[in-house]
């Protein structure tokens, strides 16, 4: 296993005296893509909101590269860990104004050339640049928004459920992205999905959580292989539902 | 017509009361097609009269201090009236209280005080109390709008707030369409009745100078300042209360704060 980048540790987050996540601890090596697997409600999507802090943690869960992430500034948190939401919000504007969006926060305007590179590593033709988001389908809309995240040079993405709104050909380009991201530009990437076909396509290693808690966790081989029980239900029970 | 020598200020009351009449013929109206709003217009004429002759009460003592501190007191009870009517647009929101009471501070001090500098209206109590009224209940109405309007946005938008905060955006960066929406739709009804004013309706000050008596074209001059004094109070009340408003919807970790944006 490679360094571990991300260190969950014990985490445990309520909210109106609902537990939503319990003792939830594992690790995220640089340059991998870790899948957070589980059913709805079982706690994924608020598992990235923690990470990123825009639901605030407990402190002294959740770690990024050896420091505590309640302790950084949130601002400067969510340009190193990047989040792509599920149906994620263009703004209004071309495709070249949301990649611009992030570095012109801070006061940098990226140059044509960038923005071009941004969308080549999104596997988008570069000419999409001058296009109004009102144009784009689904695939392009969740590419661009990667791409966005991708303008702040994070050292983490968090991805909820990217490609669930997308029909199976686009879903697989969103996958071709980040795996290339992963390999070219050792990104490390947190990918929340339920759809298990997916897992075994793109993960490098798998958290499964059922109800809050980790139920198991390993890499591809340890989890469909030996089959802990949990998991081995929870893939059974969506393989043939 | 009877003389009421007791009080001689209400010797036209008479006339009040025989207008009454024509809340009677509404009654009628709502009570002859079930429209069920009998109760509320006796309520609401009953507060109206009540109100109305304390107010003129009011007036007619502190027309007669000379200490300028009587006409600062009743512009500020006006001021926490006024903050009072406009925070239950903004229930939920932190410190709405005191972000009414600021923002229509400000904006009604602003005003006042350019008109005084300006010596478009001399400091005294005939002059300054329905002036800083008018400006009073004008910024009322825009705090309201203004907390009114950033507390659907916040809700309705709350997926591009956090889509802005997620790629490193500051609150201020993140709210900045949503508090200049508020501000813009705040300020309508001050524009709007500017731009239709003389056509559509002659506005209250001037009827009531011209039904006082005064000539037309001095009472047009009065009403010209008094839409433009009232642009001015909606800018800096609708600006001030976004400004305070918007923080109040955001965590010291830039977040949105869930108690405010996520409640039902």
């Amino acid at each position: 296993m490679k360094r571990p980048f991300l260190n969950i540790h014990s985490l445990n987050f309520a909210y109106q005296a609902d537990a939503i996540l319990e003792g939830v601890s594992f690790d995220a090596s640089e340059g991998e893509i870790t899948m957070l697997v589980g059913a709805s409600g079982s706690g994924k999507s608020t598992m990235l909101r923690l990470i990123n802090r825009l639901t605030e943690p407990p402190a002294g869960a959740i770690w990024l590269n050896g420091e505590d992430v309640t302790t950084l500034n949130p601002l400067a948190l969510r340009r190193r860990v990047g989040l792509v939401f599920q149906r994620p919000y263009l703004f209004t504007g071309t495709v070249a104004d949301n990649i611009r969006y992030g570095p012109r926060l801070v006061g940098n305007e990226l140059s044509d050339e960038t923005v071009s590179g941004l969308l080549t590593a999104v596997l988008l033709s570069p000419e999409l640049a001058k296009t109004a988001v009102e144009t784009l389908s689904g695939g392009q809309i969740q590419r661009v928004a990667i791409a966005r995240v991708l303008a702040n040079e994070p050292e983490l993405i968090l991805l909820d459920e990217p490609t669930t709104a997308l029909d199976p050909r686009a879903a697989k380009q969103v996958e071709e992205t980040i795996s290339n991201l992963c390999q070219n530009r050792g990104l490390t990437v947190i990918w929340v999905t339920h759809d298990v076909a997916q897992v075994r396509r793109v993960a490098d290693r798998i958290v499964f959580l059922q109800k809050g808690k980790v139920m198991a966790q390993g890499n591809l081989t340890e989890m469909f292989e030996l089959k802990h029980d949990a998991f081995h239900t929870f893939v059974n029970g969506l393989v043939q539902p | 017509m009877i003389e009421l020598d007791l009080l001689p200020e209400l010797s036209g009351i008479w006339r009040v009361f025989a207008a009454m009449l024509l809340v009677g013929l509404a009654v009628g109206i709502s009570y002859w097609q079930s429209i069920d709003i009998e109760r509320e217009m006796f309520v609401a004429t009953a507060r109206a009269f009540i109100q109305l002759i304390a107010i003129g009460y009011v007036l007619e003592l502190i027309f007669a201090q000379e200490h300028p501190l009587w006409i600062v007191l009743m512009l500020l009870i006006m001021c926490i009236a006024a903050a009072r009517t406009a925070v239950r647009r903004g229930q939920g929101i932190p410190n709405a209280g005191w972000i009414t009471f600021i923002s229509i501070g400000v904006g009604t001090i602003v005003t006042l005080s350019s008109l005084l500098a300006l010596r478009i209206f001399t400091f005294d109590a005939q002059t300054m109390i329905p002036i800083g009224g008018m400006i009073l209940g004008s910024s009322m109405t825009t705090a309201a709008l203004t907390l009114n309007r950033l507390k659907t946005d916040f809700k309705a938008d709350r997926h591009v707030v956090e889509e802005a905060l997620a790629l490193g955006a500051a609150q201020t960066q993140a709210a900045r369409p949503i508090y200049k929406r508020a501000i813009h739709s705040a300020m309508i009804p001050t524009v709007d009745a500017a731009r239709s004013v003389g056509l559509v309706k002659l506005p209250g000050a001037m009827t009531g100078l011209i039904l006082a008596g005064v000539p037309p074209l001095q009472a047009v001059q009065i009403q010209m300042i008094v839409m433009y004094m009232l642009i001015s109070a909606a800018a800096f009340t609708g600006l001030g209360c976004a400004l305070l408003g918007y923080r109040q919807f955001f965590t010291e970790a830039e977040q949105l704060r869930p108690s405010v944006v996520f409640q039902e």
